[in-house]
């Protein structure tokens, strides 16, 4: 995690940059709402910062976003570190041919898709969503980056909420976040 | 001299930038979608091309980083794609402006008309000060209907729009008069 690299301040001001809404979407989910530390613009910086400092120079050529508030934090990241920005999207959102994944909820299934030719087997990637969950987004589009032979280094969120475990469900892939929402 | 309301980069500062040949060769033209007739502008194979991307969002910080701005507004989903690099590196705020029921906490909400039935752009209560200076940015602008209700909701919060910046613009933006006087910049014409 990295508080445990020398960047206590500004994971401190992430942190309390991030406001919490209770009962959204529904009763009972405190939701972690990203939107004040966009707000921030020294935060949102030190938020872009700290994943380029960590993901530069490691032959990554995919930043993965996941809709919509992956498309906010990928594409500068992206851009920082010469990678390009594949985003993952909800059904029927992307044209031309694409490749799809479902996924469970907690009732029912969604899907994400990725178009096809946007990646090439053996590229390096990362996959990047505002907060971790349960993981079952995440392991989406991780199961539709390797079907295409694409190598994935790591997840990286801003958020964790580790009561869900989603980290025990991404298994071998390692996750990286900025904040642990307990 | 008669200032037109659309301005396209290529004709307004940036003529023979051979980047701006460059972006409009990487957008990929999709027939049919997402109906028949429509030859869609996808932008997604803009985002595979570093350097175009990069010299996307360059062309636009060059553009803004003296105007005083401090809220980039990014309307969902691929003003998403564009909004937040350019508010980094002119140092505002980056404000999403989203599809009903997709932001938590209080919103205000403006509808806008689609070609059949309407639909309503929110942005969060509190996201922008009165006397505040915006940009707006959006991938595509076609009838401009989404901007305007973009524009409404800065305005009603005391915001003043500098202006709406879109990497393409459509033939059905010119010469209209829905973006509410304010200036509309556009990096390049749809792709045939």
């Amino acid at each position: 995690m990295a508080s445990e690299d020398a960047q206590d301040h500004r994971i401190a001001r992430i942190s309390s940059a991030i406001r919490v809404i209770p009962d959204f979407p529904k009763p009972g989910i405190m939701f972690q709402d990203i939107t004040t530390l966009l707000l921030d613009p020294q935060a949102f910086k030190d938020t872009i910062d700290l994943f380029v400092e960590r993901y530069k120079g490691k032959s990554i050529s995919v930043v993965a976003g996941i809709e919509a508030r992956g498309f906010i934090f990928g594409p500068p990241i992206a851009l920082a570190i010469g990678a390009k920005f594949v985003p993952m999207r909800k059904p029927n959102k992307l044209p031309g041919a694409v490749i799809s994944q479902e996924y469970a909820l907690e009732y029912g299934t969604d899907k994400i898709e990725m178009h096809v030719g946007a990646v090439q087997a053996g590229e390096r990637a990362l996959v990047i969503d505002d907060l971790i969950a349960t993981g079952g987004t995440l392991c989406a589009a991780i199961n539709l980056l390797e079907r295409v032979e694409v190598d994935v280094v790591e997840c990286a969120c801003v958020i964790e909420l580790p009561e869900l475990k989603g980290r025990d469900r991404l298994g071998d892939k390692p996750l990286f976040v900025l904040v642990s929402a307990a | 001299m008669e200032k037109k309301r659309e301005m396209f980069a290529g004709e307004n500062g940036l003529q023979g930038d051979p980047r701006l040949k460059a972006i409009s060769e990487a957008i990929r033209v999709v027939p049919h979608f997402p109906k028949q007739g429509i030859m869609f502008q996808d932008i997604t194979t803009l985002l595979l091309d570093h350097k175009a991307f990069k010299d996307t969002v360059d062309i636009f910080v060059d553009r803004y980083r003296d105007m005083g701005i401090s809220v980039v507004a990014g309307v969902e989903a691929r003003g998403f794609m564009f909004g937040p690099s350019i508010a980094l590196a002119i140092g505002a705020k980056f404000v999403p402006l989203r599809k009903p029921n997709k932001l938590p906490g209080e919103v205000i909400s403006e509808a806008y008309v689609l070609e059949y039935g309407t639909d309503r752009l929110e942005m969060h209560v509190g996201a922008v000060q009165p006397g505040e200076r915006a940009l707006v940015i959006d991938d595509l602008i076609a009838t401009g209907g989404t901007l305007c209700a973009a524009i409404k909701l800065l305005e009603r919060v005391g915001a003043e729009v500098v202006e709406c910046a879109c990497v393409i613009g459509l033939p059905e933006a010119k010469g209209q008069c829905r973006l509410n006087g304010k200036p509309l910049y556009i990096l390049v014409e749809p792709r045939k």
